[in-house]
């Protein structure tokens, strides 16, 4: 199909522009790998994160320096902080993901809405966009997860923190979306699909969409080190899943079993690092897809090719 | 033939509120208004070219947005084939006929038949200036072409879809159009995506093309082929055009009549000989003595017109040409002319036309 090759070279077209970016690389160099330990990560140790390590007479090696058989020592409990590490980044990396998806939808969502009817939704979603910008997100998830899992339902605490996450991070996605709304609705080609009979739902879908996904994926690539951050805070601060220990409850454990004090720096700096290891990934990746992709920096018709009459042309 | 002409526009008006600033809400000066299209009737028959000539910001690409329902109009009615076209509330919200509570609009509304501003955009197509804007840049060509298809629901079959758009593009001069489907329209050229447009506006072959000065953002040697490609389009399919243009020139060999519009109202109507061959209003004499003639020895006295525009919030008592005009006396000041016809096909809105 020449539909397919057709986007085939638009995606070659956009690697090769992103190829010569360095800053770029290194970002999607750093987000992949994680993702691979994640999913490799039964692959990658032979232990589970529960196992206590024992030495040769049976006793359980805690605090055990990081040597050839642990490779990254022990924690309190004689656990292998190495098989800790790439479980942890299962769940850090998929509430992170989820959450961030969940945002990037809720936020595109209501920033098309808001942006493209205007009137009293606008009005609402925008004071309500700005009461959750002003009170501080921390301490607000940290009351919201905390009253939730004081109510005993039955969800996870993941799934709290996904939710939670999720649920009160799209205000800046709608904001932006919803800006940028506003400027393309405007513009000519919109009204002239209006002209041409086309309904609200038509133009949204395949006049207003196009142009403002390339900022929605960059958006949510800087969103998901966001909530990987946030994640890693509440978890820290106690109200991860004890069961399934990210980063941020390896740290949270760490504080608690007094890691520092024992010096043992192989418990706390690995799950640190590998935060910001993600997160710096997805910053990077993200600013360099915001400047590649975004539409106000480019496609205008005064740039360049648009005047360049092409040979063999029927003019 | 048919005997209702295909478009029949009365009194058309439009105006723009103009937001006021802190300043004057607090002296509390009136709100103003922009008077983009004050006062506008003509009618438009089927298979005739009316070509719409005036200065920069006159109001002419406000009566084409007006004509599609991309504006309400403030006043003034709008006929085609026949029917009004729009919701009947839409009508009255805008205060179009006076109407008691609870009676929805007069009785002489009632009597009209109505058609739906989707039907209308079927039958009616529009061609933008900027045809460097007026294609969505992340859609392919095949994308825009087959849109009004879509959209309308007509040809529901791909086959059939992507036969119909190839002809509409080979008609419109891209060729072979089999090349173009999976281009973009940052890859055409300007001329080229003009003909894109024009393609997308005539494939659901409609009775009436609205064409809002399609040539002047483009480069001049391709106007010429652009104009012609209209020209042939219309002769082949008898559609209507109201041709808006500020270029006296490009219209001559195109339009069967020439309206001049000055501030937002029409200044003189006629066919376009008579037009071009004896204007009437000192305003179309002073467009014509600047549109260059090819042989020297034919040039005309030229006019220059004094004074700038006016501003269309601020349009002068009496006669809105008279501040420029050369020939104005002070009675021009006291009374807004109303149209003089000097033979069927050719009126004036002038007071100092002799007959
Ligand atoms: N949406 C709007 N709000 C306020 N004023 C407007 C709006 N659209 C047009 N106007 C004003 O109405 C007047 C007529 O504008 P219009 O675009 O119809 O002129 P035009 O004859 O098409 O000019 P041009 O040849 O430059 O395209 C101008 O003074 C313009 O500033
Ligand atoms: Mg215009």
């Amino acid at each position: 199909m020449e539909a397919w090759q057709q986007l085939r070279r638009n995606f070659r077209e956009l690697w090769q522009s992103f190829r010569g970016n360095r800053m770029g690389v290194i970002g999607l160099g750093l987000v992949i790998s994680a993702l691979i330990v994640a999913i490799l990560a039964p692959w990658l140790t032979p232990y589970s994160p529960q196992q206590v390590m024992r030495d040769e007479n049976g006793r359980g090696l805690t605090f055990a320096p990081p040597a050839v058989h642990p490779p990254l020592g022990t924690d309190d409990g004689g656990h292998d902080v190495w098989a800790q590490l790439v479980f942890g980044a299962r769940i850090s990396l998929t509430v992170g993901f989820l959450a961030g998806f969940i945002a990037m939808f809720v936020g595109s969502f209501l920033g098309i809405l808001a942006g493209y009817f205007g009137g009293w939704l606008d009005n609402l979603l925008m004071r309500i966009t700005d009461v959750l910008l002003v009170i501080p997100d921390l301490p607000l998830m940290l009351v919201l997860v905390a009253t939730i899992r004081q109510m005993q339902l039955k969800i996870s605490p993941i799934t709290v923190l996904i939710l939670v996450i999720g649920l009160l991070y799209w205000t800046s996605t709608a904001r932006l979306v919803r800006s940028q709304v506003l400027s393309i609705k405007e513009r000519q080609f919109v009204a002239r699909a209006r002209a041409i009979g086309a309904g609200h739902a038509h133009i949204i879908r395949k006049h207003i969409l196009p142009q403002v996904m390339p900022l929605i994926v960059a958006n949510t690539v800087l969103i998901l080190s966001t909530a990987i951050l946030i994640e890693s805070g509440l978890a820290f601060l106690g109200l991860g899943d004890p069961t399934k220990p990210s980063w941020g409850t390896m740290l949270n454990f760490a504080f608690d079993r007094n890691a520092i004090s024992n010096g043992a720096w192989w418990f706390y700096l690995p799950p640190g690092l590998a935060i910001v290891w993600v997160s710096l990934g997805c910053v990077l990746l993200g600013n360099v897809l915001e400047e590649m992709l975004n539409p106000r920096l480019s496609g205008h018709h005064l740039e360049g090719e648009a005047h360049i009459i092409k040979p063999g042309e029927q003019q | 033939m048919n005997e209702t002409p295909l478009l029949i526009v009365e009194g058309l008006i439009k105006h723009f509120p103009v937001s006021r600033s802190l300043g004057e809400w607090l002296l509390r000066r009136p709100p103003q208004v922009v008077r983009a299209v004050d006062g506008v009737s003509f009618t438009l028959e089927r298979g005739e070219v009316l070509a719409v000539v005036g200065e920069s910001g006159c109001g002419k690409t406000t009566i084409a947005r007006t004509l599609i329902g991309l504006e309400e109009q403030t006043a003034g009615r709008i006929l085609f084939e026949g029917c009004e076209v729009g919701a009947l509330e839409r009508r009255t919200r805008v205060g179009l006929i006076p109407f008691e509570s609870g009676r929805v609009g007069s009785r002489e509304q009632q009597t009209l038949p109505r058609m739906s501003l989707k039907l209308l955009r079927q039958q009616a197509q529009m061609i933008f200036q900027d045809p460097y804007e007026s294609l969505n840049p992340r859609a392919t060509i095949l994308e825009i072409v087959s849109e009004p298809l879509i959209v309308h629901g007509i040809a529901r079959r791909r086959q059939e879809r992507l036969e119909r758009v190839h002809t509409a593009l080979e008609e419109a001069g891209l060729r072979p159009a089999k090349d173009f489907f999976y281009r973009y329209p940052h890859e055409l050229s300007g001329g080229q995506r003009q003909r894109v447009v024009i393609a997308a506006a005539m494939i659901l072959q409609p009775d009436l093309l609205i064409a809002d000065e399609p040539v002047s953002m483009l480069d001049v040697s391709i106007r010429a082929e652009i104009l012609n490609l209209l020209r042939d389009l219309q002769k082949q399919r008898q559609v209507s055009i109201l041709f808006i243009t500020h270029d006296l020139s490009t219209v001559a060999f195109f339009a069967d009549r020439i309206a001049v519009m000055y501030l937002g109202r029409f200044v003189e109507v006629g066919s376009a000989q008579e037009v071009l061959q004896f204007p009437l209003h000192p305003y179309t004499k002073a467009l014509l003595s600047v549109v260059p003639v090819p042989n020297p020895r034919l040039r005309r006295e030229r006019i220059i017109l004094q004074g700038e525009t006016p501003n269309p919030t601020q349009i002068p008592a009496g006669c809105r040409f008279q501040p420029r005009c050369p020939i104005a006396i002070p009675e021009c000041q006291l009374q807004d002319p109303s149209f003089v016809a000097v033979s069927d096909t050719h009126q004036a809105a002038c007071i100092r036309i002799e007959n």
